[in-house]
């Protein structure tokens, strides 16, 4: 079956992205990403700890090289101006990188995204010719600006990063994913698999989660749950759900030939 | 003659560096995946040898860690 995810023109098998923050140690990173099948990874850029040993263990170095395109992060900026900088480190980090993902911050407290910074950054960038992922509210109508921009997926929060909340408003994804062009991804507030099912269901292109899984009691199970959901879900979405029918109950089974005792 | 910079964020005094692969000797960060930043500017991988820094300099030096 034929059915790929298409970022900046790169053809994907998995429909799961998976964050690398928040496990144990890098060998759980390392297995929970093989057990989930994810081909994309994010990263963190952040300033070395002067002084440390260098033989200290690395992320990257923890991961199987070449097996998974690398998508590095602006988590924690809250400026237009730091997202960029970070970006380009990012860039210069990992050799002419262009893919990246743009996160902007409003608030430490919630976390939300800043969509006016946001949209600031993703004009410099895309100018930049930089590939971006970009993270956002689930205002349809700032999707469509970043789209507009030149932005190569939108990804609308299900509900507060690292909150496990679900799916809070289906219906703002919905009109996201219906006027959309590029992929839509959700990213962030996904607690468990039925969650990515039900994103997936609606007709999300993807799911990027990092905490539901690192912060599962058995991380490599539940990253192996995870891709169950997200393939579950497309393949659903794909099938084409049947209509819901309220308040009319139709019988599975014949209606005729049923046994009766007391027929006249 | 001793060099005063800033390296993320911290006041730092060095003797016998001028370029930023110096910096990087000096560090113990040679041969590591890194990124670096120069008065707000980047500085490519093929231009630390002869990138040569000045006194007050603000140095950024990063690395890719989990996150998501």
């Amino acid at each position: 079956m034929d059915d790929k995810l298409v970022i900046a023109g790169r053809e994907y098998g998995s429909r799961l992205l998976v964050g690398t923050g928040k496990y144990k140690d890098f060998d759980e990173t390392a297995r929970a990403l093989d057990a989930s099948g994810c081909e994309i990874v994010t990263v963190a850029i952040r300033r070395v700890n002067l002084g440390q040993d260098p033989n200290t263990p690395n992320l990257l170095s923890a991961l199987p090289k070449g097996r998974y395109t690398l998508l590095p992060n602006s988590a924690g900026c809250y400026s237009a101006d730091d997202a960029i900088r970070t970006l380009r480190l990012a860039r210069e980090l990992l050799d002419d990188h262009r893919l990246v993902k743009l996160e902007v911050l409003g608030d430490p407290g919630n976390l939300y995204p800043n969509v006016r910074e946001t949209l600031k950054a993703a004009e410099v960038l895309v100018g930049e010719g930089f590939d971006v992922m970009v993270y956002t509210s689930d205002d349809p109508i700032i999707a469509r600006e970043l789209e507009d921009i030149g932005c190569c997926a939108i990804m609308p929060l299900a509900s507060l990063i690292g909150s496990g909340m679900g799916i809070l408003n289906p219906w703002n994804l919905q009109l996201i994913i219906e006027q959309s062009r590029v992929p839509v991804l959700v990213d962030a507030g996904v607690g468990t698999a039925s969650d990515a099912a039900i994103a997936m269901e609606l007709g999300c292109d993807g799911v990027l989660m990092n905490t539901a899984i690192a912060a599962a009691r058995d991380p490599v199970r539940m990253a192996r749950a995870m891709k169950m959901g997200v393939e579950a879900g497309r393949e659903a979405y794909l099938a084409g759900r049947m209509p819901k029918r309220f308040y009319s109950a139709t019988p599975s089974s014949p209606s005729e030939g049923v046994i009766a005792s007391h027929k006249s | 003659m001793t060099l005063n910079i800033y390296v993320n964020g911290e006041a730092r005094s060095f003797d016998g560096v001028s370029s930023v692969h110096d910096l990087l000797v000096a560090l113990g960060l040679t041969g590591q995946r890194i990124a670096v930043e120069c008065n707000g500017e980047i500085v490519p991988r093929s231009r630390h040898a002869e990138q040569t820094l000045a006194e007050g300099d603000r140095l950024e030096v990063v690395v890719a860690v989990g996150g998501g």
